[in-house]
């Protein structure tokens, strides 16, 4: 098991130069702000004293590549700059938001496979039938929904109409959480099921119509116990992969719906920094979550190469290079 | 090995739902013609909105405010006094001009990039790979949402961020699609004729490639649509007072508990132009990529 994935340091160094790229670009983007960064950076509290002070700081009297590294250097130290409305460290900030919003991430994953799978199943059996039509259904009008719309519907059904679930918050113990994090995490469900359901739908197909099911089922193995021993782990590899790629949409996405149902998390410091104008903040949420997506490539190929013992990343990198 | 997004995934997997329909005329493909009544139907509200209703979209009326829908503002009014009825048809005109516009710049970036990328290989396709993947780990909203940040809200931030995110995707697609071409027969006894290289990307393997990135910008402007929608609900978007959906959905949610369907119908105004470019996008790709089916 263990010497399939010697690829794992190979793969790591690989993402290094993605790595440093997104610091590139985010670096950037505090260029792209309209006149001096420093001015902007501090946002209202900017006097001459304190541009000066930062603008020493950052080094921008110096060439650009220098201030990259300057910038970087500072990063690796942990810091990333103070925050304009909240006065204080940002990634202080970040680390406190960053367990809430992983949570959500977390159930909305959970309550997806959950809803996914079945849903995938029933489809699979009987292409072209009446349920197969309503997955199809489903999985086109869950991709053309805006998710916080969705929110606000679930908001507007579940926790106005039907008072089953609380508006908004996140509530104090852990069980609390849970139940505040429950629709935010079927929105975010809703909008990750599509894709799922497309892709194990397809896969499901095709493992049924392969030669081993033809044998099981002749040895009198049918039904949910089919599915469960010799369909699920197959028809599961190709949906890994894509569950690690969405991951990085369903990011994108719960930063919005942390917003709608005032989940205390990323999204909402991103989403506040953006009504205070607080760049410091925003550009650390987008350094956070784009690193983060980095590696959850890596720990896909991980599960990937975990579960299907006939992928052999390593062997495929030697051959390539 | 990297992995293709999202929308490439679905995008691929439709692909592959559509090896098993049949061979007819586009005319009688029930996908692409319900997916064209649908947009020509919405492309009619947007160019006719404002002979479909009396009143403007801007203009206030503060005594008329918060009104329950009747026979004079059907779907009733906003908190301006404004009729909501009216609004709505005319963030149609916004919301869809956009999302079509705004596909232009990447579709045309991404396909040359990423042309040249896969025809040319090497360390043109090292170098453009590499940035891709730079590009691809930011979630297509963070990115979106902090280029209009950055560059300060309006259409011209929009296009623009919206460019900047998702050119990668059409350079992943005609990468991928010009590796294989380069491989065909044809490009190979081009080249041994000595056709310039320019001669075989534009006219041998670019109307072979094509095809593929025409159907992912289907989807690609409903994604453009939803990121529109979503700055406006961020208040990111377009400035009031202009009508548009997402904005429309804020005003609403402020009301959610006395008049629900100031925040459900504009989603809904979503919902059905999605499904319209959705069910093109699939028509689309049984019609021009009829070859990919068995």
């Amino acid at each position: 098991m263990l010497h399939r994935l010697r690829f794992v340091p190979g793969r790591i160094v690989q993402a290094i130069p993605v790595a440093i790229g997104v610091t590139i670009l985010v670096f950037l983007m505090s260029h792209l702000l309209p006149g001096n960064p420093a001015v902007a950076l501090l946002g209202d509290r900017a006097t001459p004293d304190r541009v000066a002070a930062l603008s020493k700081h950052l080094g921008l009297d110096k060439p650009l590549w220098l201030q990259y590294l300057i910038f970087l250097g500072n990063l690796l130290r942990g810091s990333l700059g103070e925050s304009l409305s909240y006065q204080q460290p940002v990634s202080g900030l970040v680390l406190h938001a960053v367990p809430v919003t992983l949570s959500l991430l977390l159930f909305a994953l959970v309550l997806s496979l959950l809803i996914s799978v079945p849903l995938a199943g029933l489809a699979a059996t009987r292409p072209g039938g009446a349920r197969d039509l309503a997955a199809r259904t489903f999985t086109l009008l869950g991709q053309g929904m805006p998710q916080f719309w969705v929110g606000i519907m679930l908001i507007l059904l579940l926790a106005v109409k039907v008072r089953a679930f609380p508006v908004g918050g996140y509530g104090d113990t852990a069980a609390d959480h849970l139940y505040y994090l429950f629709l935010p995490a079927l929105t975010l469900a809703i909008a990750m099921c599509p894709t799922i359901i497309r892709s194990l739908r397809a896969s499901t197909i095709q493992v049924l119509g392969s030669d081993y099911i033809g044998t099981a089922r002749s040895k009198g193995i049918a039904g949910a116990q089919l599915f469960r021993t010799h369909v699920l782990r197959n028809a599961a590899i190709p949906t890994v992969s894509i569950i690690g790629v969405n991951l990085g949409y369903l990011v994108g996405g719960s930063l919005v719906i942390e917003k709608v149902f005032a989940v205390p998390g990323l999204g909402s410091l991103m989403v506040n920094a953006i009504f205070a104008r607080d760049f410091p903040i925003i550009q650390a949420v987008a350094l956070f979550v784009a690193l983060f997506v980095v590696v959850v490539g890596i720990l896909t190929d991980i599960v990937y190469t975990l579960l299907d013992p006939r992928v052999d990343l390593a062997a495929a990198q030697g051959a390539a290079s | 090995m990297s992995t293709p997004t999202a929308v490439l995934v679905g995008f691929k997997a439709r692909r592959r739902a559509s090896r098993r329909r049949s061979l007819k005329p586009w005319y009688r493909n029930g996908t692409l013609m319900a997916g064209i009544v649908i947009v020509a139907l919405l492309v009619l509200v947007a160019l006719c909105a404002p002979l479909l209703t009396p009143y403007s979209p801007i203009a206030q009326h503060l005594e008329d405010a918060l009104q329950a829908p009747s026979a004079a503002h059907w779907l009733g009014t906003d908190k301006y006094g404004r009729d909501v009825l009216t609004r709505l048809l005319w963030s149609t005109r916004v919301d869809l001009r956009i999302g079509f516009l705004a596909v232009f710049i990447p579709f045309v970036v991404g396909s040359v990039l990423g042309g040249l990328a896969g025809y040319f290989g090497g360390w043109l396709d090292l170098i453009v790979m590499r940035i891709v993947d730079v590009f691809f780990a930011f979630p297509f909203y963070i990115m979106v949402i902090v280029l209009v940040f950055v560059l300060g809200s309006g259409e011209a931030s929009i296009y623009l961020a919206i460019a900047a995110v998702s050119w990668v995707s059409y350079a992943k697609i005609i990468r991928g699609e010009v590796l294989v071409a380069k491989q065909q027969d044809y490009v190979v006894a081009a080249r041994l004729g000595g056709v310039p290289h320019a001669t075989i990307l534009l006219r041998h393997i670019g109307p072979n490639v094509l095809s593929q990135a025409i159907i992912y910008a289907m989807s690609d402007i409903v994604m453009d649509i939803m990121a529109i929608v979503t700055l406006g609900y961020l208040g990111l978007g377009i400035a009031p007072p202009t009508a548009e959906w997402g904005s429309m959905i804020l005003d609403g949610q402020e009301f959610i508990t006395t008049q629900w369907e100031q925040a459900t119908i504009p989603g809904l105004a979503v919902v059905v132009t999605s499904l319209g470019l959705s069910l093109l996008g699939d028509g689309l790709s049984d019609l021009l990529s009829p070859d990919r089916r068995k």
